[in-house]
């Protein structure tokens, strides 16, 4: 069993008014098998029998899934491997001696509530302005009653493996949610149960998105490299393209 | 207001509605640089064939299309500019910088768009002050007259040719043409996905026509400064 001597260099804010700072720990002895989630409970550890006020991050299944777990490592949401969530990110994938930035994900849309805890309900709020289908409740249909051809099917499917991290805003030169809301939004217009509301979604989603305060996408790929599901930006294509459809129908038809 | 006036204003107001007219004003603009290079290098092929090409230019349609041309391209470019000045404002007003920067994937020209487009803005009006309004020159002056099949004509192939003899309009010039470039090379794919033309197969595809478009441009126009300035063509 090998071990890590690191410096890590770690946003802390006391609350969401307080002016952060960066501070420096040491973390010595980190075994390279703890995934980075645990290296930050080793070293919380440490802090509380100090005495002194551990680091807050958020977190909650450990297993790439949830998307509750953010942190930019490194300049880089989620570390500089791709395709996998923070807490699915192991120190073997450090050398001994690294310092390691840790910060929380920024953007003006997620205020930090407290060191690296961000507030991202703003996605909340987007999900709540469009991110449904309306159904009739009872049994389930036949699964024919529907058909949905192949190629939509997959195309939906991979939009809906959006956790909802927040990485792609993270990530973002300009704090935009486009990778976010048009995997959303893509993932039921894609589907024919989607198309009923679609105009409807992807104005009222697309609303909310700049009302809350993120940027435009100046398309530079970004939120797709760091991506922990790997959503494609084909998707941001496709919502620019629903929109102009969109507000072509509202004006004209 | 009526439904279409409305609808226009909210689209403006929205970020992909404002993307999507960039998009568009650029389209028009990617245009006119082709059509505008072919002009050009007609100063390779002597004084009477530019020269033909400006009469030609200001007498189609009467004298009219030069004007139609002049106020489309003009408001293209307005609107072109303050949509991009105001989507760059919102986003850096979006953004928490971080203490440890990283860059994925985003090419250095992605980046730089508001400075090259900026300085492409600067150029175009010194270019048109030199050129067309003609302000502190004496492009207007019997020095620049000519005459073609004996008729007057406006000697456009020495306005050429003395302008790309000045050092600091030349360096201007070539400095404006390289940012112009640069701006391509991410402006022609981003139309692609700003529309939703784009897809992952077709993204490889999109990236190398942006960069080609970008560099004949490049080429193109720098051949004459170049050919002029430090080969001495026609001095
Ligand atoms: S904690 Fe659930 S995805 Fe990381």
């Amino acid at each position: 069993m090998s071990s890590l001597n690191l410096t890590l260099k770690v946003w802390r804010q006391a609350g969401p008014n307080a002016a952060g700072s960066i501070e420096t720990y040491q973390a010595k002895d980190i075994p390279t098998e703890a995934s980075f989630l645990e290296m930050l409970d080793i070293v919380n550890e440490r802090l509380i029998t100090k005495g002194s006020e551990p680091i807050h991050f958020d977190h909650d299944c450990r297993e790439g899934i949830c998307g509750a777990c953010s942190l930019t490592i490194n300049g880089i949401p989620h570390g500089p491997e791709g395709g996998i969530t923070t807490c699915q990110l192991h120190m073997r994938k450090f050398s001994n001696g690294d310092t390691i930035w840790i910060e929380p994900f920024r953007a003006k849309a997620f205020p930090v509530i407290k060191d690296l805890v961000v507030d991202r309900s703003a996605f909340d709020r987007i999900i709540e302005s469009g991110g449904y289908i309306s159904v009739r409740t009872g049994s389930a249909p036949d699964a024919h009653a529907i058909l949905v051809p192949k190629e939509a099917a997959d195309a939906a499917f991979e939009a809906a493996a959006c956790i909802g991290c927040g990485a792609c805003v993270a990530a973002c030169k300009n704090a935009s949610a486009m990778l976010f809301v048009s995997a959303k939004a893509s993932h039921l217009n894609h589907l024919p149960q989607g198309q009923p509301e679609k105009h409807q979604r992807v104005l009222a989603m697309v609303k909310t998105m700049d009302n809350e305060g993120f940027g435009n996408c100046t398309n530079q790929y970004e939120c797709e490299a760091v991506c922990p599901k790997e959503i494609s930006a084909d998707n941001i294509a496709k919502l620019n393209r629903d929109y102009a459809l969109a507000k072509a129908h509202d004006a004209l038809v | 207001m009526n439904v279409l006036s409305r609808t226009l204003c909210s689209f403006w107001g929205s970020s992909i509605g404002k993307k999507t007219i960039v998009a568009l004003t650029g389209i028009v603009l990617l245009l006119f640089l082709p059509g505008h290079l072919i002009g050009n290098l007609l100063v390779f092929l002597g004084p009477d064939a530019i020269n033909e090409y400006g009469v030609f230019l200001h007498e189609a349609g009467h004298g009219a299309l030069v004007w139609v041309a002049r106020i489309v391209l003009l408001t293209c470019f307005v609107v072109h500019i303050v949509a991009t000045v105001q989507l760059t404002r919102q986003n850096r007003a979006s953004r928490t910088p971080y203490a440890f920067d990283a860059t994925v994937q985003a090419s250095r020209s992605s980046r730089l768009m508001i400075w090259s487009g900026l300085t492409i803005l600067l150029f175009v009006i010194y270019h048109l002050l030199h050129f067309t309004v003609r302000v502190a020159n004496d492009f207007d002056g019997p020095a620049y007259q000519t005459t073609l099949e004996g008729h007057p004509a406006q000697n456009v192939y020495k306005m050429i040719i003395d302008g790309f003899s000045w050092a600091p309009a030349t360096f201007f010039y070539i400095i404006a043409i390289t940012c112009l470039c640069s701006h391509l090379s991410h402006g022609v794919a981003s139309v692609f996905q700003t529309l939703g033309f784009r897809s992952r197969k077709a993204s490889t595809a999109i990236k190398i026509f942006g960069n080609l478009y970008a560099l004949v441009i490049w080429i193109g126009f720098l051949s004459i400064p170049i050919a002029i300035f430090v080969f001495g063509y026609g001095r």
